[in-house]
């Protein structure tokens, strides 16, 4: 990160540096200490959706590229990660059972005998992550390349990606030998023959999450500060001027689409890590399109406003359905139109305007105490 | 022979499943028409626009309801009635909706899609609320329901002609009016040159929010001829929303010749090949095709030379 500091010092070691600081205490200190396991582990899941959220940020908000398809590379990484475990548990002594031992129940019940040959790499660990990291990145460079080459954007990039969010659900539906159908993939025990199901491992994985999720803020932030960051803020803006200044918009466009579809694996791997399954269900149009609701209610242009815009939409979500299941889907919709209408900027842009400005009054309000009573008690001892 | 048929069935087959393309590609035009103008001309991605569709469906619901209760004697006819009272329900909605947030927001049309988003569940809940999650389906007079022989394996149902019938009648009323009336000539004009239009007094506001609460009293159309085919429930707009959007940009968006052969050419590719694959292989196979041709061509088939 040396490059960071000397390329930009004053944005890394501003208010960035003390927004790092307090989010990395939020989630490594306060959150740990403060819930049991069971919340933790809730909060872990809200945070694989902050890897997307941070992403769109780089995506969206800066790059002015609004992607429908994040549950696809949420989706694929989170696959990825879930044929590993499930080969795992499919070991031919816990499948001793079945008509066709060793290969995954699905495929057993759907009267498919041999593993097919693009699950056989994922029986490997090192593979299988190479595979979390290459194949939504590889897959969100086809559709980048063959979109911003031809100067397709705006709308019609958001709608052929939404597209091919539901042609991959139902490609997973219906592919249920394969796949797992609309149930996904469900019963994964191990990894690396250690229990993922026990508290302990759950603790463990939370903080991995954490960690990977920081590490991935650091390179948003990396990249914000970067001569990439702001040429995406002209594009976004003034997208002819950057591209008559000489600059090749298009690769610069797949190169965050990308970037982002590279976050949003990572969450998805630490998605089915965390909680044990993965379905359709996170792939689709609905789950897409709620991601960039996380972005949208943080504020697009903020990258820590992402994470937190995750955390209390998540959090929200799961309260509201626990005890008014009927209103979730109002206050969801009215959280859309509030956001738009209201607060383009979401709660980051609400902070900016309205608690940053107060801020200095308060440091004020507090330092002169503290100047004054320094000196007064050295010389009195 | 072809494998376990004779060529007489085949064909029959071909014929029948033809038809079947036909009557979805009816709906998918009449879906996709309210889009067209709503999207093609005016530039504004309406994803709320499978919910009004629902909202027309669940008015011919309502009203076949009320005949069968209160005015048996109308029942035979209800259905024309019913198809009026979708439109201006459709119709009031979407003026409405234009009004308090899509002309915030014309500038913006990222925004719009995640405001109509947000619009569309609440939508959606506010009909599982009243009407309840299970889904509905109308009763069809008796004239419309069976079917026509027309050789002894060849049989055509009812309602598949009468929606058909319905389709045309529309899509011609739709060009007439953008093509041939003073009001499309109107419309036109803003979306072309939205400026210019104002300057020669085109109350362009005004055409913005009659243009949009047209878009949607088609799609209160299409949702009631849609419960003549299927059930409908509270999320089953949503099950056709990208469906409708692809149709429409793959017609190249501003042309209604290019949405009804796109339309055409969807829905008869997607019936064909369900015969052969299963249902949802036919479906992925259709839009991987619609979906790559646009990574092609990504002005779709038929465009409009606009400058701008």
């Amino acid at each position: 990160m040396s490059s960071t500091t000397s390329a930009a010092p004053r944005t890394f070691f501003g208010k960035d540096a003390i927004a790092f600081i307090v989010l990395a205490a939020l989630i490594l200190v306060v959150f740990p200490v403060a819930l049991d396991i069971f919340r933790l582990n809730l909060v872990g899941k809200y945070l694989t959706y902050a890897f997307v959220a941070v992403g769109l940020v780089l995506c969206w908000g800066f790059g002015g590229i609004l992607s429908l398809g994040q549950g696809i590379f949420f989706g694929l990484g989170g696959y990825c990660m879930a044929m590993f475990l499930k080969l795992e548990a499919s070991s031919p002594e816990n499948t001793a059972i079945q008509s066709t031992p060793g290969i995954p129940d699905f495929m057993d019940w759907n009267q498919v005998t041999e593993l097919p040959w693009w699950w056989v790499p994922f029986n490997s660990f090192p593979l299988a992550l190479i595979a979390i990291l290459l194949v939504p990145t590889a897959f969100a460079y086809v559709i980048g390349a063959a979109m911003f080459k031809r100067r397709v954007g705006g709308v019609y990039f958001a709608i052929i990606t939404q597209a091919v969010a539901a042609i991959l659900t139902i490609l997973i539906v219906g592919q249920q030998g394969y796949t797992g159908g609309i149930n996904g993939m469900t019963d994964l025990r191990t990894l690396l023959g250690w229990d993922i199901r026990t508290d302990s491992a759950k603790l463990i994985l939370y903080f991995v999450n954490a960690v990977l999720l920081l590490g991935v803020i650091l390179i948003a932030l990396f990249v914000k500060s970067s001569k990439f960051g702001r040429l995406l803020i002209a594009m976004r803006d003034k997208e002819d001027r950057v591209r008559f200044s000489g600059y090749d918009v298009a690769n610069f466009k797949i190169f965050v689409f990308c970037l982002a579809a590279a976050f949003s694996a990572i969450g998805g791997a630490m998605f089915a890590l965390q909680v044990g399954f993965m379905s359709p269900s996170f792939v689709g149009i609905v789950p897409s399109i709620e991601m960039v609701i996380f972005c949208a209610v943080g504020g697009r242009l903020s990258i820590f406003g992402a994470v937190y815009g995750a955390l209390l939409v998540n959090y929200a979500k799961t309260t509201f359905s626990e005890s008014f299941p009927e209103l979730w889907l109002f206050a969801m919709g009215g959280l859309f139109i509030a956001v738009v209408m209201a607060f383009p900027n979401g709660l980051a842009g609400i902070w900016k305007s309205h608690v940053e400005p107060l801020l200095p009054r308060l440091m004020k309000r507090l330092r002169p105490p503290a100047i004054v009573s320094a000196p007064t008690k050295a010389p009195a001892e | 022979m072809i494998g376990d048929y004779t060529y007489d069935q085949f064909f029959s087959i071909l014929a029948m499943q033809g038809f079947a393309g036909l009557v979805l590609f009816s709906v998918f035009v009449l879906m996709a028409l309210g889009l067209a103008i709503i999207f093609g001309q005016m530039g504004v991605i309406n994803m709320a626009h499978g919910e009004f569709m629902i909202l027309g469906a669940y008015v011919t619901w309502g009203t076949g309801l009320f005949v069968t209760n209160f005015a048996p004697a109308l029942f035979p006819i209800y259905f024309f009635v019913a198809m009026a009272l979708a439109f201006c329900a459709s119709f009031t909605l979407g003026v409405f909706v234009e009004w308090a947030m899509i002309r915030h927001l014309y500038k913006r049309p990222l925004d719009t899609l995640l405001a109509t988003w947000g619009l569309s569940l609440i939508l959606q809940q506010t009909y599982r609320s009243v009407f309840g999650a299970r889904e509905v389906g109308v009763t069809l007079p008796d004239w419309m329901m069976g079917s026509l022989p027309l050789t002894d394996i060849i049989e055509v149902p009812i309602n598949g002609l009468f929606v058909m019938a319905l389709t045309t009648l529309i899509a011609i009323a739709v060009a007439l009016l953008m093509y041939k009336s003073r009001w499309g000539k109107q419309v036109r004009a803003v979306t072309q040159n939205r400026i210019m239009a104002g300057a020669v007094g085109i109350n362009t506001k005004m055409v913005d929010r009659m243009t949009f609460g047209l878009g949607c009293g088609i799609a209160g159309v299409a949702g009631s001829a849609f419960t003549m085919i299927g059930s409908t429930g509270p999320t089953a707009g949503q099950l056709y929303i990208v469906d409708t959007f692809l149709v429409v940009v793959f017609g190249g968006a501003g042309s209604l010749i290019g949405t009804i052969a796109s339309a055409f050419a969807i829905s008869q590719a997607q019936s064909t090949m369900e015969f052969f694959l299963s249902g949802s292989m036919a479906k992925v196979l259709t839009l991987l095709t619609v979906v790559g041709i646009l990574m092609l061509r990504p002005q779709g088939l038929f465009t409009l030379k606009i400058r701008r």
